[in-house]
């Protein structure tokens, strides 16, 4: 299991410290570094690239902006809250998971453990570079000259799950044109060629 | 002059743009600019742009800019990628389409003509809606009937095509169809298309900041 790389930002010493000793004996946790002031934030992120950023909402600024911001500027990052006192939700959903001062130490660890399992698998599943036979039916209308639309009644699903769909296959093929993906189609034997120019 | 070229290849390209022939022997650049009539400081703004792809062109570099100069040097690049870059992939491809089963080979081709049209009707908005607009504006004769804004955003990027004919070349074609036709002919793209990510930036860069400017010139005048 790989370790986990850790940046506390919290402004109080007594808690980060806190902290860290409940890291310390847990071999994949290690904490980088701990911050108690934003300023540092951007050249620690960029040194240690951290998996993972603690950090208290408070000393980021109460404003949605900053979180997206910080979660832009560092898309390899996950973002956890340290809540020590009551936040308002709408800031708190912009984080992937939420720490609370009142939680012990293993339900600290639990959630940290479950949230680094739950991005090792999604990012497996992006790893791999076959279609999907979801995928596999898009493409095909896609190759035939469908509009999204199109695709979408035929295959009853949205349209939103049609670009999700047209997005991954982009992403897996490395192929981004239309003219391009009905070569792919072609050369894989998906389509036959009297089904694309009539 | 071959102290720059020799240290950055590529500009090798932007020479018979600018009209500038080889051997030129040990002369410094001012000279061989003054020897064919091109403006140095134009010159190295070019060489600038293609040698460091974050370089933004000061405001003094822009106004400086003869806008003769550029346009020529545009339709210079243009006629290159036209009548001998994409002809040249062509060939090769023509090659690796006849050794394809016949149903691959129509497709690419086909892909491969639509890519071409792409191609020549970026170029041609750009020489025959674009080119004229920036013309008169400088003679100001300007009716207004397009802004460079228009341009900005429908500058439609033609390298997404290009990359994706190195995807199919490299991954999903047979492996039996003429390999070493292939590699070569991926590295003839990846040429083309740095070449073209440069000339964008020439565009972008250069061509979009100066007609902005002479955009404002021409609506304080009026």
């Amino acid at each position: 299991m790989k370790t986990c790389k850790i940046i506390i930002a919290e402004p109080s010493p007594i808690i980060a410290a806190g902290l860290c000793a409940f890291f310390e004996d847990t071999s994949r946790l290690q904490v980088l570094s701990v911050i108690d002031n934003i300023d540092n934030l951007h050249e620690k992120m960029i040194v240690y690239k951290p998996d993972l950023l603690i950090v208290n909402p408070l000393m980021i600024g109460l404003a949605t902006n900053n979180i997206k911001q910080i979660a832009h500027n560092y898309p390899s990052t996950i973002l956890v809250a340290f809540i020590t006192t009551y936040i308002d939700k709408s800031i708190v959903r912009h984080f992937k998971e939420t720490i609370e001062i009142s939680d012990n130490k293993q339900k600290i660890i639990n959630k940290i453990f479950n949230m680094l399992d739950s991005n090792d698998e999604s990012s497996s599943q992006s790893d791999n570079f076959d279609l999907s036979n979801r995928e596999i039916d898009v493409l095909v209308c896609v190759a035939k000259g469908m509009t999204n639309k199109d695709i979408s009644d035929m295959l009853n699903i949205s349209v939103h799950t049609v670009i999700t769909h047209r997005k991954n296959i982009v992403k897996k093929t490395g192929i981004k044109s239309v003219s391009g993906l009905t070569v792919y189609a072609l050369l894989n034997n998906l389509v036959d060629e009297s089904e694309i120019y009539e | 002059m071959a102290e720059l070229i020799l240290s950055n290849p590529n500009l090798m390209l932007t020479l018979s743009r600018f009209g500038i022939e080889l051997g030129f022997g040990d002369s410094l650049v001012k000279d061989v600019c003054k020897k064919t009539n091109v403006n140095t400081a134009f010159f190295l703004l070019i060489c600038n742009l293609y040698t460091d792809s974050d370089f933004i062109p000061s405001q003094e570099d822009i106004k400086s800019v003869n806008i003769n100069t550029l346009l020529s040097y545009l339709s210079q690049s243009h006629k290159y990628y036209v009548d001998e870059r994409i002809p040249h992939i062509e060939n090769h491809l023509n090659r690796i389409i006849e050794a394809c089963p016949k149903k691959f080979g129509t497709t690419i081709e086909r892909f491969f003509e639509e890519y071409k049209n792409e191609v020549k009707n970026h170029f041609c908005y750009e020489e025959e809606t674009v080119f004229p607009y920036i013309n008169s504006l400088c003679d100001k004769s300007s009716k207004r009937v397009f802004s460079i804004n228009e341009f900005k955003s429908n500058h439609s990027n033609i390298e997404d095509k290009l990359n994706d004919l190195m995807n199919i070349l490299i991954k999903y074609l047979p492996a039996e169809i003429f390999p070493k036709e292939r590699i070569e002919i991926s590295l003839d793209i990846v040429d083309l298309s740095s070449d073209l990510k440069y000339h964008t930036l020439v565009e972008e860069r250069v061509l979009v900041p100066f007609v902005e400017l002479l955009e404002r010139q021409c609506h304080e005048n009026m």
